[in-house]
């Protein structure tokens, strides 16, 4: 079965379990246990005890740290995933996110004794709202689809307050998935709008959909294919035109700062992926933060509660009634907030402007030293990230999917891969102003390396990952007998 | 700049392999009309000191739980915090990973996914969880969502006593989907089941209860669940997990869906966020689940590994047609949740919820010897309750603020015949001469 020289470890915390140890400390109660368990009817009690498991601290602590050095994260590779922005996450900001006044204040605490925190929630929106060109910002959506979600509400109640019953939400085919899936849980229906050839929107494509029935355009800038769309100026005063609001992906954001900005280039709502743009962590899959950015014209409908300045005080403000209401249990993912805070005070004005530059940098060294080897999905310059596509590769039986299982035997993350979904064998790559040429090089060496592998011993791709805590893994198993939790053995 | 690593000569040899001359020719898609053409108006960069000199200056303008004594509560709680948790979550290969996408190259986090949905299931009661929604809030909201697409129903019934903004964020979330939320009022603190009768018909996708409620009052889970059942509809039970040690399993007392707010199982409080959405169900609705699933299987030599699995139900699949939009979730926080319930695991977490719970009842029967003050509900509550007062709650909050007590939340923004009322939580942090001394301040500031 095991391969000599693959990691060995295969526990689960609960095969660690022995009766009778624990790792916690307590105190032995100084109150009446049993009185108070009388005072609560028996059938609201735990019947059975959890099955949880019995350790020691050392066995939490060493079973952690094991698991963990079976995970690839941006410390320890590079992580080229496209879309996500998976640049470093500066310490200090981890630092400051863990400072008692933040991290051990109750969101219940009287407005009176949060004014540090209120403070630095009004001046990171006003500072989003500079770099977004908004006039107002939320800072309560807990990810991006969810201020996806926020500002689909916000323009579904614009238009009901002009009396219009707008039904449809127009979606570029090259969106990501939260898109139109956002669109749909606001109650409407998503139509697609096609992309031409070079991955821009086909505009005669989108007048044709254009109409009174049509509430919003939503679209990724750069677009998903990592290129600046030339004539979304034009795009955006097409569906203003058709009385359409404009709605802006901002998962891409990481392109254009100091550069241009969503409303300059004529939309209505953006939202900011913090974990992506603003360096907090990605966490394993979260937590992040998603803020949304709006004109003034949609302001009366973000949703509640806003926070409000007057003098040296703030305050949230509750009285709010045009607003969509609320999204998360409190005023959103404020250990997020703090660190977005902190970066964008490290950087300045000039340092955000020299993150794009050297992001914009990056993918096209990426993308010209690759150029040869794979075919590019749209012509250059790019963006920040660029998408290549294995299509030549696949001719000789090796798919996207065998070079991202490659390129982790080489020592690199992968890219994200068959997205976006318009072209074919999509190895979407995007590096981040935060990797040195050095790395850049090395990645592109690989890359260039698995071409030729491709030529001439297509098998060692197709048998890779060797280097990883296990060989590639039957998905079709996983899905057709789901098995979602631990059992003891019978 | 310490996070730019590009040098001048590193930027002239790769434009010269672009073949371009300045950055500025890789912008030239970027129309000069929609240029902003200044800098941008934020502050100066700060130096690392100087920013902390700020931050510190920031947070110190707040009165947090270490400077304060915590009664706060209202979903959000101050539990004990098990010191490896920030040790283990700090671990690079954890924070700054993604979500795996690549399984080979993330058995890590996908073996604590797995960890963390069996630990929650067993908890709820359930036979499985996801890996977490944003908190407690949406997680109530996804599950309104879901039962509305299980039973295509079109009512969601509400306690009043549930989260007053749980409700408003289902609310948010079902006004677009154009299901009706319904609320049964809770006049002594607890569901009123007659009412709540009167209201679940065939329309009904599914009954909302929270126990302990929003006012820290017990529901009868069992009750609601006949009720909720007798009409075809679901029973969805909104719990915090760090009780699950002493109070029984929602799903064993009828419960469809059990969702919840996590932050109890290790989560700093952080003002609110970010937090942990827990959500687990009967398998019967495995498919329908919104969010992320890890699945055990093997690999190619017969070992056991850990993937992302039934995600044509996600929105990277079924975009439109997805059971949610949800894609970034919580991931580091449910680690943390993972951790908190290895290091408590069997026994700390019975310590825990009985610690709690004794403690409470300590501090209310205390409290409620206070001339004027008394309980305002009679139901059985387990680490909060509500108290009634004889002075404007919030002016009471302020004096004992004055002492460095957090003494509790009023509850009149919430809801005005509660005017008179203030909602106080008890941790198994919170000693009894913690206890002692708010309960000494409270006679003083009524007196």
């Amino acid at each position: 079965m095991a391969r000599a020289g693959k990691p060995q470890y295969d526990r689960l915390i609960f095969e660690l379990s022995s009766p009778g140890r624990i790792a916690w400390s307590l105190p032995e109660p100084d109150v009446d246990v049993e009185a108070a368990r009388a005072r609560v009817p028996r059938g609201y009690l735990r019947s059975r005890p959890a099955e949880l498991p019995e350790v020691s601290e050392l066995d939490v602590v060493r079973h952690y740290s094991r698991l963990s050095q079976m995970n690839y994260g941006v410390d320890t590779h590079f992580y080229p995933l496209g879309s996500c922005t998976m640049k470093y996450n500066p310490r200090i900001n981890e630092d400051m996110a863990r400072l008692g006044g933040f991290a051990r204040l109750h969101p219940l605490t009287p407005e009176p004794l949060a004014q540090g925190a209120l403070a630095l929630m009004h001046e990171l929106a006003a500072m989003l709202a500079e770099i977004g060109g908004m006039d107002a910002v939320s800072l309560q959506p807990a990810a991006g689809a969810q201020g996806e979600l926020a500002g689909v509400l916000m323009i579904r109640a614009y238009h009901a307050s002009r009396g219009e019953k707008r039904t449809k939400v127009l979606v570029p085919d090259s969106a990501h998935g939260t898109n139109p899936a956002s669109t749909a849980i606001a109650g409407y229906e998503v139509i697609e709008v096609k992309s031409d050839a070079s991955g821009e929107v086909d505009v005669s494509d989108l007048d044709r959909h254009l109409g009174p029935d049509v509430a919003a355009f939503m679209i990724t800038v750069p677009n998903t294919l990592g290129n600046f769309e030339p004539r979304i100026v034009e795009i955006t005063e097409r569906c203003h035109a058709a009385g359409v609001q404009v709605y802006m992906d901002g998962a891409n954001l990481n392109a254009i700062l100091g550069i241009t900005r969503p409303g300059d280039l004529g939309f209505d709502v953006c939202h900011f992926n913090l974990h992506k743009t603003f360096t907090t962590p990605h966490g394993g899959g979260g937590p992040g933060a998603g803020p949304v950015g709006v004109k003034a014209h949609l302001e009366p409908f973000l949703p509640v509660p806003v926070v409000t300045r007057r003098g040296e005080r703030y305050a949230l403000d509750w009285n709010r009634p045009k607003s969509i209401g609320k999204l998360h249990g409190f005023w959103g993912n404020f250990g997020m907030l703090v660190r977005a805070y902190a970066y964008i005070r490290t950087m300045g004005p000039d340092g955000l402007r020299a993150v794009s530059e050297d992001a914009v940098l990056n993918a096209n060294y990426v993308m010209k030293r690759l150029e040869a080897h794979y075919d590019v999905a749209a012509p250059g310059p790019c963006m920040h990230e660029c998408v290549l596509s294995a299509r030549r590769q696949k001719k000789r039986g090796v798919t996207a999917m065998d070079i991202a299982k490659r390129l982790l035997d080489l020592g690199f993350y992968a890219p994200s891969t068959y997205f976006p979904l318009i072209v074919e064998e999509a190895l979407m790559i995007e590096p981040t102003e935060t990797e040195s040429k050095e790395t850049l090089d090395a990645f592109c060496d690989a890359m260039i390396r698995i071409a030729q592998e491709a030529e001439t011993d297509p098998q060692a791709i197709h048998d890779a990952p060797l280097t990883t805590p296990v060989r590639r893994l039957d998905q079709t198993r996983a899905a057709r007998e789901p098995d979602l939790r631990w059992r003891p053995a019978r | 700049m310490r996070y730019l690593p590009t040098t001048p000569e590193n930027r002239r040899a790769m434009l010269e392999t672009i073949g371009a001359r300045s950055v500025e020719d890789l912008l030239v898609k970027i129309p000069a009309k929609a240029r902003l053409g200044r800098p941008l108006a934020v502050p100066p960069a700060l130096a690392e000191t100087d920013l902390v000199r700020h931050m510190r200056a920031l947070a110190g303008r707040n009165a947090d739980a270490d400077a304060y004594t915590c009664f706060l509560g209202g979903g959000a709680y101050d539990h004990y915090v098990p010191s490896p948790i920030n040790h283990l979550i700090l671990r690079g290969e954890y924070f700054t990973a993604y979500t795996p996408y690549q399984p080979e190259a993330s058995q890590g986090t996908l073996r604590t996914i797995y960890e963390y949905q069996t630990m929650m299931a067993e908890l709820t009661g359930m036979d499985v969880a996801n890996a977490s929604i944003y908190d407690g809030a949406s997680s109530l909201a996804e599950a309104a969502l879901m039962a509305h697409a299980v039973t295509g129903r079109r009512d969601v019934v509400v306690s009043g006593a549930v989260h007053p903004q749980y409700r408003r964020v289902t609310a948010t979330y079902c006004a677009g989907a154009g299901i009706r939320v319904r609320h049964v009022a809770a006049p002594d603190g607890v569901l009123d089941g007659d009412a709540a009768r009167r209201l679940v018909g065939d329309a009904t996708a599914a009954l909302v209860i929270q126990s302990p409620n929003f006012y820290g009052c017990l529901e009868d889970i069992a009750a609601a669940a006949e009720i909720a059942h007798a009409a075809g509809a679901m029973l969805v039970v909104v719990s915090d997990p760090v009780n699950l040690g002493v109070l029984e399993a929602p799903g064993r007392l009828g419960a469809d869906i059990v969702v919840g707010e996590g932050q109890g199982l290790g989560v700093p409080l952080s003002y609110g966020g970010p937090y942990l959405g827990v959500f687990a169900a009967k398998q019967d609705f495995v498919r329908r689940l919104p969010g992320r699933l890890v699945g055990a299987t093997v690999d190619l030599d017969g070992d056991r590994g850990f993937v992302l699995t039934l995600q044509a139900r996600e929105q990277h699949i079924r975009r439109a047609k997805a059971t949610s939009n949800i894609c970034t979730n919580v991931a580091l926080c449910a680690l943390m949740a993972t951790i908190y319930t290895a290091t408590l695991g069997k026994q700390g977490l019975v310590r825990v919820g009985e610690l709690s719970m004794a403690r409470a009842h300590y501090a209310a029967e205390r409290l409620a010897a206070v001339p004027g003050v008394s309980l305002r509900f009679r139901a059985p509550f387990f680490k909060e309750f509500t108290l009634r007062l004889p002075k404007a709650p919030d002016r009471v909050v302020a004096r004992l603020a004055r002492d460095r007590i957090l003494a509790g939340v009023p509850l009149r923004t919430y809801d005005r015949a509660l005017g008179d009322c203030l909602l106080v939580a008890v941790t198994e942090k919170r000693t009894r001469e913690e206890i002692d001394a708010l309960a000494a301040a409270l006679a003083k500031a009524v007196a």
